[in-house]
Formats: C-alpha cells, sequence, structure tokens
C-alpha cells in the first residue's frame, strides 16, 4: 500500500472571521498518510483555526481541504471521521472511562461485544487497562489526556487533530506524554496532526513541522532542517536559540557574501539577499560559535564576557561582540574551557556557512 | 513524632488535637455571631409564626371555655339517652351568662357548626330562658323546642368538649367527622376545596412544564453568546425581575382581556371575528400565561448558571467522535443540564403551588388557587383557624414535593450557581 503524499490536502485556504482580517493566508499545505505534522506557531498565528477547520468547526472562507481526495468543506464534523483530542481533554464528566470510549463506537452502532474489545484494546495502549469504571474527574490531568488520546484513536479515524494536548500538565509529565504519543503515532501510523506553540514538543514529536506566523505557513520541513537551516529570521527566532546582528550586504559572490554592521564586518551564507546594499538580518546559533577554535574559521572575533550563567552540563556566556551586547554562547562543561570569567577578552570563531543572512527583521 | 501512649503532641506538650479545638474556637465562635443576627430573625420571623399557625390550626377552647359547668356535667353522660338534670342546669347557667355578656352569638355560629339548625334553637331559648323559674331545667328547656328533646343536638354540644380539634384539617378536603364521629366525605356539591388543591397542583405543574420549555433555549442562548450580546439579553431576562409584581400582572390584564391587545390584534389578522373573541383572562388560560412570564427568571437563572460552566468543547467533542448534532445534545449536553433542570424546576413549582396575587387578578373564578381560598378565609369569613390549616397543608405539601426530589435527584445534585 503506498501512502499518499496528499492525504489531507489545504489548497488556497483563506479564512477571515469578521471579513477585515484574514487570519489564515493563502495555506497550501499536504500531509502524508501516517504523518506526523505539528503546526507550531505564536498564539494568533492561524495554527488552532487550520486544526478546526479540518475537524469542521469553522468553514474556509476560500479555498478547499481535501482528506483523500475528497472535499470535505461541505460534510459536517460527525461525519468526517476524524478524531480530536481537545486542549482540556473535552472528556464527557457524567460518564465513565468506559462509556466515554464506547461513545464513538455506540453512535456506529457497533455491536456491543466489538465495543468491549475495542475499548479494552484502546485502554491497554495508553496503559489505563483498570481505570474503566472509574469516573473521569477521578482521573489526574495525566491519566486524562491519555483517556483523551485512547478515545480518539478508539474508532479508527483516518486522522488525529491534537489542540495543545499537553498545556495544561507539568512539565515532567509532558515530556513523558511527548514520548507516548510519538510511541503510539509509530505503533498505529495514524496520521497526526497536532499543534502546539511549544517549539521544544514540535521538534520531539514531529516528522515536520509547519511554523505558522501571521496566519501563513513560514517554513514546513522535518525537525532537524527547521533548526539547522531556517529559511528566514521569524524561523530562526522562534525556534531554539539564536543570534543575531543587522546589517547590509556590501559583497555578494557564489556562496558568501560580506556584511557590513555598524562596526566590523562579517562573511555570511546567502540565504535570502540577491544584491549588494540589501539589507539583512544575519543568524548564527549559539552553539555553532566556537571560543579559541583549533580549526581555521572564516570568521574570528574579538568579544568581552559581560555574564556567566551557570546551568550544570553546560555554561551560557553572554559577549559583547561587534557591538551586539547580547551575543549568547552555549560552552560545554568541560576543562579546556576554565579561562571563561567575567570581563575576559576571548577570541570567537565560526564558519560563514552557519551565518546565514536572512531577511531584515 | 508521637508519644508512647500514641497521642500526638505539639511542641509544648498539650495533646495536638486539644491544641487545634483551642486555635479554632475563636473561629467557630466568630462564625456563629455571624450567622446569628440571621439565626434570630428565622426564629422570631418563620419559626414562631408557623408555631403559632398550627396552634391555632387546631385549637378549639372558644366552646369549651362558653360552656365550663356543662361540659363538666357532662363528663358522666354516656350520649345515648337524654342528658340528666344536672348537665341542662348547667347548660341553663352557662348560656344564661353568655347571653348576659352578649356572647351567646359565637356559640350560636360554633354549634351550629356542628349541627344544622342549632342556631334557631338556641335564639329561641336565649329569649325564652329569661322566664325560667328555678329547678326542673330539663322540662323547661324541652319546652322551649322540641328538638331539645333529640339527643342528636346533646350530642354535638359534647362533640365540642375537647379544646383541641382536627376537623379543619379534614374541612380542608372536604371531610367532616359526622354524629357518629366516623369521618365522612361533604356531600359532592360542597366539595370546593378538593378541586382547588388539584388545580394548584396541575398549574403548578403545567408552569413549571411552559417555563422548563421557555427558559432552556434561553439559558443556552445566554451561556453561548458572545459577552456583548449575552449581557443584553440577560438584562431582558431581568428586566421582569426589576418591575413591580402587581404592574406585571396589571399589564398582562391589560393585553389578555376581551377588548385587550391581544384580542385586537387576533381581530385585525382575522384570526378570530370581532363577535367571538376569546376569552383569556379570568380564567386558567390567564393564570397559566402570566404566571409563566413571571416565574420565567426563576428557571433561567439555575439553567444559566448550570450551563456556563459546560465547556463548549464537549458538545464539540461529541460531534468530532461521529455524534449527529441531536445525539451530541441528548447524550452529551442535556445530562450535563440536569442540575440546573432540577433546581429551576423545584424553585418554580414551590412558587407556583403558593401563588396569590396572579392568580386573584388574572384567575377569576376558574383560575384561582387554592392560596387565595386561604386568603378569602382571612379576610372574609375571618375563619383563621381553617385558614391556618390549609396554610399548613400547603406547607407539608411542598416538604413533601422537596422529600420526593430528594429521593429522586438528590438535593445535593441541585445548582443554583
Amino acid at each position: 500500500m503506498s501512502k499518499k503524499a496528499d492525504f489531507v490536502k489545504f489548497d488556497k485556504v483563506d479564512k477571515s472571521y469578521d471579513g477585515k482580517v484574514l487570519v489564515v493566508k493563502d495555506l497550501n499545505l499536504d500531509i502524508e498518510e501516517g504523518e506526523f505534522v505539528t503546526m507550531l506557531g505564536p498564539s494568533g498565528s492561524g495554527k488552532t483555526t487550520c486544526l478546526m477547520m479540518l475537524a469542521g468547526f469553522e468553514t474556509p472562507t476560500n479555498g478547499e481541504i481535501f482528506l483523500d481526495n475528497n472535499p470535505i468543506s461541505n460534510i459536517p464534523p460527525h461525519k468526517r471521521g476524524i478524531g480530536m483530542v481537545f486542549q482540556n481533554y473535552a472528556l464527557f464528566p457524567h460518564m465513565t472511562v468506559f462509556e466515554n470510549l464506547a461513545f464513538p463506537l455506540k453512535v456506529r452502532k457497533m455491536s456491543q461485544e466489538d465495543i468491549e474489545k475495542k475499548v479494552d484494546k484502546a485502554l491497554s495502549m495508553v496503559s489505563l487497562g483498570g481505570f474503566a469504571n472509574r469516573m473521569p474527574g477521578q482521573l489526574s490531568g495525566g491519566q486524562q489526556q491519555r483517556v483523551a488520546v485512547a478515545r480518539a484513536l478508539v474508532f479508527d479515524p483516518a486522522v488525529v487533530l491534537m489542540d495543545e494536548p499537553l498545556g495544561a500538565l507539568d512539565k515532567n509529565l509532558r515530556e513523558s506524554m511527548q514520548y507516548e504519543i510519538k510511541h503510539i503515532h509509530e505503533n498505529i501510523g495514524v496520521t497526526v496532526v497536532y499543534v502546539t506553540h511549544d517549539q521544544g514538543e514540535a521538534l520531539t514529536m514531529s516528522n515536520r513541522i509547519a511554523v505558522f506566523n501571521d496566519g501563513k505557513v513560514q517554513q514546513l520541513s522535518s525537525p532537524d532542517k527547521l533548526y539547522e537551516e531556517p529559511v528566514n529570521s521569524f524561523v530562526a527566532e522562534f525556534i531554539g536559540e539564536n543570534n543575531t546582528f543587522g546589517g547590509e550586504i556590501s559583497e555578494i559572490s557564489n556562496g558568501t557574501c560580506k556584511v557590513k554592521l555598524e562596526k566590523g564586518e562579517i562573511i555570511a551564507n546567502p540565504i535570502s539577499v540577491k544584491s549588494v546594499g540589501e539589507k539583512t538580518t544575519v543568524s548564527i546559533r549559539p552553539e555553532r560559535a566556537l571560543i579559541n577554535p583549533k580549526d581555521k574559521m572564516d570568521n574570528n572575533q574579538k568579544g568581552k564576557i559581560e555574564e556567566v550563567i551557570y546551568h550544570g552540563d553546560h555554561t551560557r556566556v553572554r559577549l559583547n561582540l561587534l557591538g551586539n551586547s547580547e551575543f549568547i554562547l552555549k560552552v560545554p562543561n568541560s576543562s579546556q574551557n576554565l579561562d571563561i570569567k567575567l570581563g575576559n577578552e576571548i577570541n570567537i570563531g565560526w564558519n560563514s556557512h552557519d551565518a546565514r543572512a536572512l531577511d531584515p527583521k | 513524632m508521637s508519644s508512647e501512649t500514641g497521642k500526638i503532641l505539639t511542641t509544648d506538650g498539650i495533646p495536638l488535637e486539644e491544641s487545634l479545638k483551642q486555635a479554632e474556637k475563636k473561629n467557630k465562635i466568630k462564625a456563629f455571631l455571624l450567622v446569628a443576627p440571621l439565626l434570630l430573625f428565622l426564629i422570631i420571623t418563620y419559626m414562631i409564626p408557623i408555631g403559632d399557625m398550627f396552634s391555632r390550626s387546631i385549637d378549639d377552647k372558644m366552646v369549651t371555655n362558653m360552656l365550663p359547668k356543662t361540659y363538666k356535667a357532662m363528663e358522666t353522660w354516656d350520649g345515648k339517652e337524654l342528658p340528666p338534670e344536672e348537665v341542662f342546669e348547667a347548660f341553663y347557667l352557662d348560656y344564661k351568662i353568655l347571653v348576659k355578656n352578649k356572647t351567646a352569638g359565637k356559640l350560636q355560629t360554633q354549634l351550629n357548626y356542628e349541627k344544622n339548625g342549632f342556631k334557631s334553637v338556641l335564639k329561641k331559648l336565649a329569649r325564652k330562658q329569661k322566664k325560667f323559674e328555678e329547678g326542673n331545667y330539663k322540662e323547661q328547656i324541652m319546652k322551649v323546642h322540641k328538638r331539645w328533646r333529640n339527643v342528636e343536638y346533646w350530642r354535638a354540644i359534647k362533640r365540642r368538649a375537647p379544646s383541641y380539634t382536627y376537623s379543619k384539617y379534614l374541612k380542608g378536603v372536604d371531610m367532616y367527622s359526622n354524629e357518629d364521629g366516623k369521618i365522612v366525605q361533604v356531600s359532592e356539591d360542597r366539595r370546593i376545596h378538593r378541586i382547588l388543591w388539584i388545580r394548584t397542583v396541575e398549574v403548578a405543574f403545567f408552569v413549571t412544564l411552559f417555563c422548563f420549555l421557555m427558559a432552556y433555549p434561553i439559558a443556552h442562548l445566554l451561556a453561548t453568546l458572545p459577552m456583548k450580546y449575552s449581557n443584553l439579553l440577560m438584562i431582558c431576562v431581568l428586566l421582569p425581575f426589576w418591575t413591580s409584581l402587581l404592574v406585571r400582572t396589571a399589564s398582562w390584564m391589560i393585553l389578555l382581556q376581551q377588548q385587550g391587545i391581544v384580542n385586537d390584534f387576533f381581530v385585525w389578522t382575522g384570526l378570530v371575528a370581532d363577535d367571538n373573541r376569546p376569552e383569556m383572562m379570568y380564567n386558567k388560560t390567564g393564570t397559566y400565561v402570566a404566571m409563566t412570564q413571571i416565574l420565567l427568571p426563576f428557571m433561567v437563572l439555575p439553567l444559566y448558571s448550570v450551563m456556563k460552566t459546560i465547556s463548549p468543547s464537549l458538545m464539540r467533542a461529541g460531534k468530532s467522535l461521529g455524534a449527529t448534532p441531536a445525539v451530541a445534545f441528548f447524550k452529551v449536553y442535556f445530562p450535563l443540564t440536569i442540575p440546573g433542570i432540577g433546581a429551576g424546576c423545584l424553585l418554580v413549582f414551590i412558587l407556583a403551588i403558593g401563588y396569590y396575587i396572579t392568580p386573584a387578578l388574572v384567575g377569576g373564578a376558574s383560575g384561582t388557587l387554592i392560596s387565595n381560598q386561604i386568603a378569602y378565609h382571612m379576610k372574609s369569613t375571618l375563619d383563621w383557624s381553617f385558614a391556618s390549616a390549609m396554610g399548613l397543608m400547603l406547607l407539608t405539601g411542598v416538604l413533601v414535593i422537596y422529600w420526593i426530589y430528594n429521593k429522586l435527584v438528590g438535593v445535593d445534585n441541585i445548582k443554583l450557581g
């Protein structure tokens, strides 16, 4: 069985609530069958709206959404066969865990025997075997979350939507649930569309991430690509930590460019700049800049240490470098980096390939 | 660290329990003092009047006090044949004092309740007794009217001997205890109270039903609309609350009367002929319409407060799991609103069952309720003990309803807000 590359397809979708502002602008997005796609973005970026349109609780103002090549804009939510995990679980408080899970099966008129079998299977999948007769109110947040996941999967939907399902959990539980959901996805191979504003969550769980901002997908790619090769300064800023220099292109040649800053000049990798004189923001990941590099690097600068923060496994060092006093370095906690002291001047080097010249902010 | 005896001590060596009690004593006293005014107020304005009502409803001392000698003499009389001379003498002496004090009328009325035709007999005796000679009163009294020879009349007097009676309660359900002391129904043409009780329950039931049917969608809308619209709607719901009950009832009278606005409208639209305007007031229809409107907020508010707490994502979850909107509503939303329905229905039903002003003004003959009858006995017949008895029966009825409700639904499940 070959997997369809456009199992879920957003085709030129616009959405406006008031007829004045577009919440979602010209959205084109293909999701492969069995894929785990995360919609990531700050609040108000349109990601939840997209999810609600897919679930059928909002209608696109323009454009069409396809599920398995069928347009679904005119199909009501209950006929779409899409499972959904809500932000606050939305378990039915007057039903037991069993009844909650049996609900989608009962409305599909399954036999009692099949229902029991399926519910049992779903509960053991989320390791809640003995909880069938509890009320949702008697469960902890994490357990409720698992019931919600089991309920969204129990009727074998083609697609499962998750709307910030882990937002209400504490940090440790959230991390273990991330792995659990990821494993469930790997085991049963269902297509998952996941919405979150937590980049850590997105990076650990997804096959691909769609970064939303301002109603648009800024970048859609795998987590590693998203982090290593952001295509614009919003993505670079939003995902992970980021050191930036604002400047102007003074020279551009095959694969490298020179960027003139207020103080000094650096060599960078031109991503979204094309000609001399353009304004740009250069983005460098903190771990790509090294102290006293042994190998030759094409950028070498001196910086003064302004702050040192101890983090256990690594130390964060804030430098004043080329007029940017917010330049952050992540230094692994090893014996060779002992001369990091407040006020010292140190040599910093990085490769021009890792300094990405993006659009100006 | 617990000591050897197993009791936990504080660092000062006082048992922990005791220490806790002392620490909380002050708060308990404070809490009690805060509720004390209300408690006192309730006792004075609620418990005492109800107690007074109860004693008044069973009080029958009036006749007993008016005929002290008679009842003393009657103690040994078995009631089978005419009483002996001592009873006649005692009755003559008691009655003489009553006539002299001009209070004989009360006795006449009371004994006439007991036995029809007693009044005229007593009135005649009042006139003739002035010429009575001393001795042999039995003969003299029996000569005044031949009914004095009938043992029934003496039994009627004897029946009023106890100073307490439940006859008012019997009267409230159209029963009485007859000459033989048996409890029987009054003749069919005089059974008015039972009709009123049934009508009261019926009206309360239907008003509750109508309120529920109308309030549910309103409350749902209130709970789901965006704030700026729901506030406006809320004011529309509460506006009648801020208007005087009398004004509202009067405005219904203007609307519903035969030459009123609603009828005019019907005639104008051609729905009814001008000479065939339906009567919508001074009957049950008027009572239903006005009471439903007046009691509606009492249903809307508990429903609203419960619906407000139901997350909209529950309905969405239901739909996303494959339930049609109707199934999602009846399986998910409706069961969650039951606490509000229970509270609203109980509130409206209890208020409706004791409603007074509205049925009095728009009810007419077929739309009056038991409370109007109570008011009638308080104001017109001045039979306060009967009014009290009926009031207490109403109160007991409400308590029974509350009890049944508690058994069926559980009062803990009520949510008023």
